[in-house]
């Protein structure tokens, strides 16, 4: 067995936490900076424009990209050969906690009826998986409001399939407009249960907009998806133009024989994500 | 593109002059407001009690910043999706707001209120917190500090960047999807 300290995993959940407030993945920058320049619309190439700025911004003066930092969310891979000590959910949360307030990162969290704030952005939104070997891997989102408020999950019928997720995916994103502050990655999760669909959705936003789908099937698919919301004109922050979506990234698992579970979670062009492996 | 420079609390004639896709360059003082606060607001109207900021010709911000580090008035600063604040802001118009800044769709209700009261609804870069910041010179909390990033504060702001959205005339500036509804 390899045992990990809670200091360890702590003190990296912390550095999760600040750099992927702090720091635009590279990919999405490459992948707005090229959109810029095949842009036609004045407007578009001045916000693509901007939002490279902000990103240099945030990196040279430690404030976060966008001012709603976020709920932080987790996805944990424990492997089957690793010892942790310490409660891993407390040390997540802690870490969280501490990261949060070192960085100068925005509380968002609070009660769902009286929206009395927690102040601390506790508690951290945890998924966990066991897996072989012995390795922890934690992956670390940072996930704003305005993007996930447009996030759908439904239920379609199996005789519903392709077409029907297509209608559904496309849909949503024109019905969404400028609100999740487009350009947007879109995660999309098919199959499963009611309950996994959305996961798969938010978990396949981790994939970097630069690797592409290893399965080819879900590969041509996702690009077909990325043409159609593109082709909307939406916009960068919906004031029209070719870019609306910068990436589709999709994650597919076996349902029910009744069933066609489907979700998308939209992320906003602010992809706030990091991941450790331990 | 038309550029204006103006100074809130803005004035009717400010707003009657600006048409959609207008830029202006905003200075003076500026209000936060969000969700829970713009709650706080109507209920105190409700209770006839005296709201902690003048109404006439207010411009609202819809921001929660991040914290202010040191040196810093505030930390990132951009707007938040309006929608969930449409329930609130035709009341706020026909009590004198003039103007709102955030990001994202207005209501059907929102956008006449806009044409009733001459208000205007401007844009700026949603996610660019850091960089609009930058045009935030002093900021200070003076409601609802319980609320932490919701509480409302009065902002001076310099050269703030807008973009007109929803005009008085009932113009939109924002894209209409190529999408059979």
């Amino acid at each position: 067995m390899k045992v990990i300290k809670a200091e360890q995993i702590h003190d990296a959940v912390v550095d999760l936490v600040l750099k992927a407030a702090r720091y635009l993945p590279e990919d999405v920058k490459t992948a707005i900076r090229v959109a810029r320049n095949t842009e036609t619309s004045d407007s578009a190439k001045e916000i693509l424009g901007q939002l490279l700025e902000n990103a240099d911004l945030a990196k040279e003066s430690g404030l976060p990209l966008c001012q709603d930092t976020g709920l932080g969310v987790f996805y944990v891979e424990i492997g089957d050969e690793v010892q942790i000590e310490g409660n891993i959910t407390e040390i997540i949360n802690n870490a969280m906690i501490d990261g949060y307030q070192k960085g100068l990162l925005r509380k968002s969290s609070c009660h769902p009826l009286t929206r009395k704030n927690t102040m601390d952005n506790s508690p951290a939104v945890i998924h966990f998986t066991h897996v072989a070997g012995d390795k922890l891997t934690i992956k670390h989102m940072a996930k704003g409001g305005g993007s996930e408020n447009m996030s759908r999950c439904t239920m379609l019928t199996p005789a519903q399939g392709w077409e029907g997720i297509k209608e559904f995916v496309v849909r949503r994103m024109a019905e969404a407009g400028p609100n999740p502050c487009p350009p947007t990655i879109v995660g999309v999760g098919i199959g499963g249960t009611f309950d996994l669909a959305p996961s798969l959705a938010k978990e396949a936003l981790f994939r970097p907009l630069s690797a592409e789908n290893p399965d080819p099937e879900l590969a041509a698919m996702e690009k077909e998806l990325l043409d159609e919301i593109n082709q909307l004109g939406i916009g960068p922050m919906g004031l029209g133009g070719k870019t609306t979506c910068l990436g589709v990234k999709i994650a597919m698992h076996p349902c029910h024989i009744a069933s066609l579970p489907l979700a998308v979670n939209v992320q906003c062009h602010s992809s706030r994500i990091k991941e450790v492996t331990l | 593109m038309p550029t204006y420079n103006m100074t809130a609390p803005l004035k009717d004639e400010d707003v009657a002059k600006l048409h959609v896709g207008d830029v202006v360059k905003l200075s003076g003082t500026i209000y936060t407001a969000r969700d829970a606060a713009h709650k706080r607001l109507c209920d105190m109207l409700d209770n006839n009690e005296k709201l902690p900021f003048e109404l006439k010709g207010a411009v609202i911000y819809y921001v929660g910043p991040s914290p202010a580090p040191e040196g810093r008035p505030i930390g990132s600063a951009g707007p938040t999706t309006s929608y969930r604040m449409d329930t609130y802001a035709p009341r706020l118009h026909s009590l004198g707001v003039k103007a709102s800044v955030g990001k994202g769709k207005r209501s059907p209700e929102v956008r006449k209120a806009l044409q009733e009261h001459t208000g205007v609804y401007f844009g700026a870069t949603g996610g660019a917190g850091a960089l609009l910041s930058q045009c935030i010179t002093a900021a200070k909390v003076i409601a609802f500090d319980d609320l932490g990033p919701e509480a409302i504060r009065e902002l001076t702001v310099e050269n703030f960047p807008l973009l007109v959205v929803n005009d008085s005339h009932g113009g939109e500036q924002y894209a209409k999807p190529n999408f059979e509804f």
